[in-house]
């Protein structure tokens, strides 16, 4: 339902629930994001996080609860075997497009070009004429830093490189809500920071933005929300100043120990 | 040399046979190696056990075993059932269609083996990727699995192709006018079979040699972006 005075949310995710056999790995998790939100989502490995992500755009199918993405909810159903899936699959494909996801190893086409990777989609889901896309996807590569790797196979540039590469992907398509797994787990230390740097740019944009990450850094100075999730439930959630500079929970607390060293 | 000469338009027109019969093999073994490697891939246990059986059978029994099955027993079959039903008269199976439906069927098992493995060797975040930017299914095999499968198919697709090429020699025994039938018959009528036969070694040669180009050709076109080791 819409309220007039309040704006539309641009993902609402409510009461998520995921197992993996007999492991719940979701227990129940809500998320809310206005356009321009950028939000953390922290944890140890294992705590959901990245299934969490994954069940947003249904790359894994949530067994229970809801997606709203712009105000428009995924419709589920079970099928004969009581498993839960989607009612429409059209209405799940063409969400999809307009969720961007990053992954954590890039997933770049590896038979494609760069700049291809980028204007794939564009032509093929939306529809775009090649000149158009060439364009638009010229310009994104140019936005990330990688107009001059454009002919490059995804083989041939480093990993922070594909990473930006990847981002441009998903940027052209001008989602609603970009989506990041771990953007920056797979790369060498030093490659981290251009990546990091192109996500600062968006969050600066006004772009909304779900970033599961173990960058302490980007989660305080960059979002301007945080959660942390603790075995598939959310432990702790605020603005960053708050939970950074006075962690209610101890658990939170432990973490954040840990990962500062 | 003289001979081979004389009778040059049969030995190429035994060649014609020969090639025809061996590309419209190989097209039915890809399309029956693609269904059979999705139905290993699928999900469904119903047809992962007809794949399964498939494979098994043909791999275990002689190519020319499985020939003369097709031939002979389809023939009777198909005579079988015209006199049960009344349907229709006396049928003779074309030989070569016989020949291609035996061969592609038994390349077919080794082509599912090829495109499994090569459907298996793609990283599952590839498709991922096309599924996330809402490309649908047939989208996704056509533009990112397709492509990438071929170049991790082409060297054992490569091998199924010269054993198929050389298969096509088994035809002859259903009495199919191939290079080989041609070639032993006018070897037999001038007494000179080991001159004749030869023959036949540098043709399939020729012919041998000529995929190889073409297939280096593919490798290349189907490797770009991809470092050679």
């Amino acid at each position: 339902m819409t309220n007039p005075t309040e704006s539309v949310l641009a993902l609402k995710v409510h009461d998520l629930h995921k197992r993996f056999g007999e492991v719940e790995v979701l227990k129940g998790v809500h998320l809310d994001a206005h356009v321009g939100d950028v939000i953390s989502m922290l944890g140890a490995s294992g705590s959901g996080k990245s299934t969490f992500l994954r069940c947003i755009n249904l790359l894994e199918t949530p067994d229970s609860g809801s997606i709203t993405v712009q105000g428009e909810t995924i419709e589920m159903t079970v099928d004969r075997s009581g498993s839960p899936v989607p009612t429409d699959m059209d209405q799940v494909i063409r969400l999809r497009a307009r969720l961007g996801m990053v992954f954590q190893s890039f997933n770049l086409w590896q038979h494609m070009t760069v700049l291809e990777n980028v204007t794939e989609a564009l032509v093929h889901v939306l529809k775009m004429s090649k000149t158009e896309a060439h364009e638009r996807g010229c310009e994104t590569l140019d936005k990330v830093g990688m107009l001059d790797r454009k002919d490059y196979y995804p083989a041939h540039i480093s990993g922070g490189q594909q990473q930006r590469a990847a981002i441009a992907r998903a940027l052209a398509m001008e989602p609603d809500v970009m989506l990041f797994d771990e953007p920056t787990s797979a790369l060498d230390p030093e490659l981290v920071g251009e990546v990091l740097k192109v996500m600062r740019t968006l969050a600066d944009e006004g772009r909304t933005m779900i970033v599961v990450t173990h960058e302490i850094g980007f989660a305080r100075d960059v979002s301007n929300k945080v959660i942390f999730l603790h075995e598939g439930a959310i432990e702790t959630q605020g603005p960053p100043a708050e939970m950074f500079d006075n962690p209610a929970s101890p658990r939170f607390r432990q973490f954040l120990a840990n990962a500062l060293h | 040399m003289d001979s081979i000469w004389e009778y040059r338009n049969l030995l190429l027109a035994g060649t014609a046979v020969t090639v025809q019969l061996a590309l419209a093999s190989l097209a039915l073994s890809v399309v029956l190696g693609l269904v059979g490697a999705a139905a290993k891939l699928a999900a469904n246990p119903v047809s992962q056990k007809i794949a399964g059986a498939y494979t098994t059978l043909v791999r275990g029994v002689p190519d020319l075993v499985l020939m003369m099955l097709l031939f002979y027993g389809g023939q009777q079959i198909a005579n079988d059932l015209g006199s049960l039903t009344g349907l229709w008269d006396y049928v003779e199976i074309n030989q070569f269609i016989a020949g291609v439906w035996s061969i592609g069927f038994v390349f077919g098992a080794y082509m599912t083996e090829t495109f499994r493995g090569a459907i298996l060797a793609i990283p599952r975040g590839q498709i991922e990727a096309g599924i996330a930017c809402g490309m649908r299914p047939f989208l996704i095999f056509r533009r990112i699995t397709w492509p990438q499968m071929i170049r991790h198919a082409l060297p054992s697709f490569t091998n199924n192709w010269l054993v198929l090429i050389k298969a096509t020699a088994l035809v002859s025994v259903i009495g199919l006018h191939d290079l080989v039938w041609n070639a032993s018959t006018a070897g037999r009528s001038v007494r000179e079979p080991f001159t004749f036969m030869f023959a036949v070694l540098v043709i399939y040669l020729i012919l041998t040699a000529c995929s190889d180009v073409g297939l280096r050709w593919l490798e290349r076109r189907y490797n770009v972006g991809v470092d050679r080791a």
